[in-house]
């Protein structure tokens, strides 16, 4: 498959050719940058290093209906997924959270609503140039220009973005495009290696993560549980905003005679999330809910599926509002080992 | 592509019979439903020890285990204690309304593997639900089991989940039944304590037996030691587990004891199992 750039100056075309189908890219959302549905090319934001909300809600959108009924009917209707179209701009981390989601969704039982959403995406991604302060994707198996996960990988270049296409979706976009791209040249890819080899040496953060898949659930007991929670408020930010996070809850909703039951992003942070209808809550304070969250991604997640559920993004550690660092509590874990 | 449809919609069903288990503020109804779809009588096949996700559209839904045998005929049961919303809204049902049903969820208890072997069930208040469908079982399958002893308690009479059936599980003379309350009453002639003392003064022999039990979890505790002190192995014995649910079929996260989704990897499991979860009876 060919690599191809498009030139700055015809950026705005390409994006005009890729919004031929539904697409969506990372756009400002009130204070939040988050990706959402392209309807004037100009609001799509590419330079910041990684959006406030990952891509997961374009496959796991926040709230949706499972199905619609009628009061004092019992015909149930589920919702068409619609069109999904293109999903640009995702960071190599986010394009390989939704790949290790993808075990979660599709184990024993497939998800109809995700997996039709997964299947019928476009996603190209968008190298970073410029990794964050608390990226350290490294640590996880990932990388800045990690390919795992998408159809197709843009690179920044100064006066271009280089495209590589790296499956048949991938491919086709290309060929959609060839009226605004033109062959890449060999200084270009250089450039693009360049700047791969840059952005690795900009991350500093690191975990050596060997031991502790097989180990966490032994230091059941251990006080970092206590200090961690300690300051934790349990407002939920960390797995909201966590690309791998996939929790969910049911409810039905009703407005006069419309009923729908849907299902919304849920946080293993909250009381509720294991609250018995008797009262009884085996996960009663935020040390049992911080551990949880801890092993269900360095451990739990390991036995099931083989991988962890975690790419290093970074983004529980900007978004907590109380400072915590899941990277200091994973060195004093490994200290404990 | 696995052909498993749309696995969050439920099927309808319609409350065929309804009655009182117990009275008082958290009363157990118990409903006899029978789905509406011909098709959906015919192909559903849940095994003992497997639950339902029931609700009411416009309300909600509950994972409640299925509380009979598949022996029993083409129908369903389910035992609900009446405690939040869902259950609240499920004990206006009478028979002629519907609810929704999806499943059958989890694992189910190993009756093949257990062939041939005494079988004990040791359950407390509401925990008589899930144990109800294995004690059918057996009955229907009594030849291929060496024994089926029934220990069975609540706080008082009033309390006791199935009463009615009891007195035909000893007039078949094929199960042995033993019952307490925790505080004496006028005119009852069985046991007076708790279900974990009673289960001593039973004294079964562990050998070739296994001891499935189910209640409330200061109950199982302390049954638990106590088939220990009568020298049950971790492999004789097994219990369910209950946990918040929303799909139940490992999605939603919640259910989790360490690395263990009830809805999958239980509800039934085995002691040997368990005891090395630390969460598994938090």
């Amino acid at each position: 498959m060919d690599i191809k750039k498009v030139r700055n100056e015809k950026f705005a075309d390409f994006l005009a050719i890729l919004g031929e189908q539904k697409l969506y890219a990372p756009q400002k959302v009130g204070e939040s940058l988050r990706f959402a549905h392209v309807t004037d090319s100009s609001k799509v934001e590419l330079a910041m290093a990684n959006t406030t909300v990952p891509p997961k809600s374009i496959f796991f959108p926040q709230t949706e209906t499972l199905y619609r009924y009628e009061m004092g009917n019992t015909e149930i209707q589920p919702p068409a997924v619609g069109e999904v179209g293109i999903v640009l701009g995702v960071r190599p981390c986010d394009a390989r959270a939704q790949v290790i989601v993808d075990n979660l969704f599709s184990w024993d039982v497939d998800d109809p609503y995700y997996k039709e959403r997964r299947d019928k995406a476009t996603v190209v991604g968008l190298a970073c140039n410029k990794p964050c302060v608390n990226c350290f994707c490294l640590s996880l198996g990932g990388d800045p220009a990690s390919t795992e996960g998408m159809d197709l990988l843009m690179t920044e270049l100064d006066d271009a973005y280089l495209l590589q296409p790296l499956t048949e979706k991938g491919e086709k976009l290309c060929q959609a495009a060839a009226a605004v791209a033109e062959p890449a040249t060999a200084e270009d890819l250089a450039a693009a290696e360049g700047l791969h080899g840059q952005a690795r040496e900009m991350i500093t953060r690191k975990i050596e993560t060997g031991g502790i898949p097989e180990n966490l659930p032994a230091l059941w007991e251990n006080a970092l549980w206590q200090e961690t929670a300690a300051s934790c408020l349990g407002c939920g930010i960390c797995t909201y905003l966590c690309p791998t996070c996939h929790c969910f809850d049911i409810q039905d909703e009703v407005e006069g005679l419309e009923g729908r039951r849907c299902r919304m992003w849920d946080s293993c942070m909250f009381k509720e999330y294991t609250l018995h209808a008797s009262g009884h809550n085996p996960r009663p304070t935020r040390r049992e809910r911080t551990r949880n969250r801890i092993n269900h991604k360095y451990s739990y997640f390991v036995d099931k599926f083989n991988v962890i559920a975690c790419v290093g993004c970074g983004r529980c550690i900007n978004h907590c509002p109380v400072n915590i660092d899941i990277l200091e509590i994973l060195a004093q874990v490994k200290e404990a080992l | 592509m696995k052909e498993n449809g749309n696995p969050y919609q439920p099927h309808i069903a319609t409350v065929e019979d309804a009655w009182y288990e117990t009275q008082g503020d958290r009363c157990i109804k118990t409903f006899k439903v029978v789905f509406d779809d011909e098709k959906v009588r015919e192909s559903w096949a849940h095994r003992p020890g497997q639950c339902a996700m029931i609700g009411i559209l416009g309300v909600g839904e509950s994972m409640i285990s299925i509380s009979c045998s598949p022996t029993e005929g083409r129908f369903l049961r389910f035992s609900v204690m009446r405690m939040g919303k869902v259950t609240q809204a499920l004990h206006e049902l009478e028979p002629g309304d519907k609810m929704t049903v999806r499943g059958p969820y989890g694992n189910s208890f190993p009756v093949d593997e257990w062939k041939g072997k005494k079988i004990i069930t040791i359950g407390g208040g509401i925990g008589q639900a899930p144990l109800r469908p294995i004690i059918e079982y057996v009955k229907a399958n009594r030849g291929d089991y060496a024994g089926l002893t029934l220990i069975y308690g609540s706080r008082t009479s009033g309390d006791l989940c199935f009463k009615s059936e009891f007195d035909t599980y000893n007039a078949a003379n094929d199960v042995c039944c033993h019952l307490s309350i925790d505080v004496a009453e006028e005119g009852w002639p069985h046991y007076v304590g708790f279900v974990p003392s009673l289960l001593m003064e039973v004294n079964p022999s562990p050998e070739n037996t296994i001891a499935i039990t189910c209640g409330p979890p200061i109950m199982i505790r302390f049954v638990l030691e106590n088939l220990k002190k009568l020298n049950f192995a971790d492999e004789q014995i097994y219990t369910t587990l209950e946990n918040r649910m929303k799909c139940g079929f490992g999605k939603c996260g919640r259910c989790n004891v360490g690395n263990l989704y009830v809805c999958k990897d239980g509800p039934v499991f085995s002691y040997a199992t368990l005891k090395d979860i630390p969460e598994a009876f938090a």
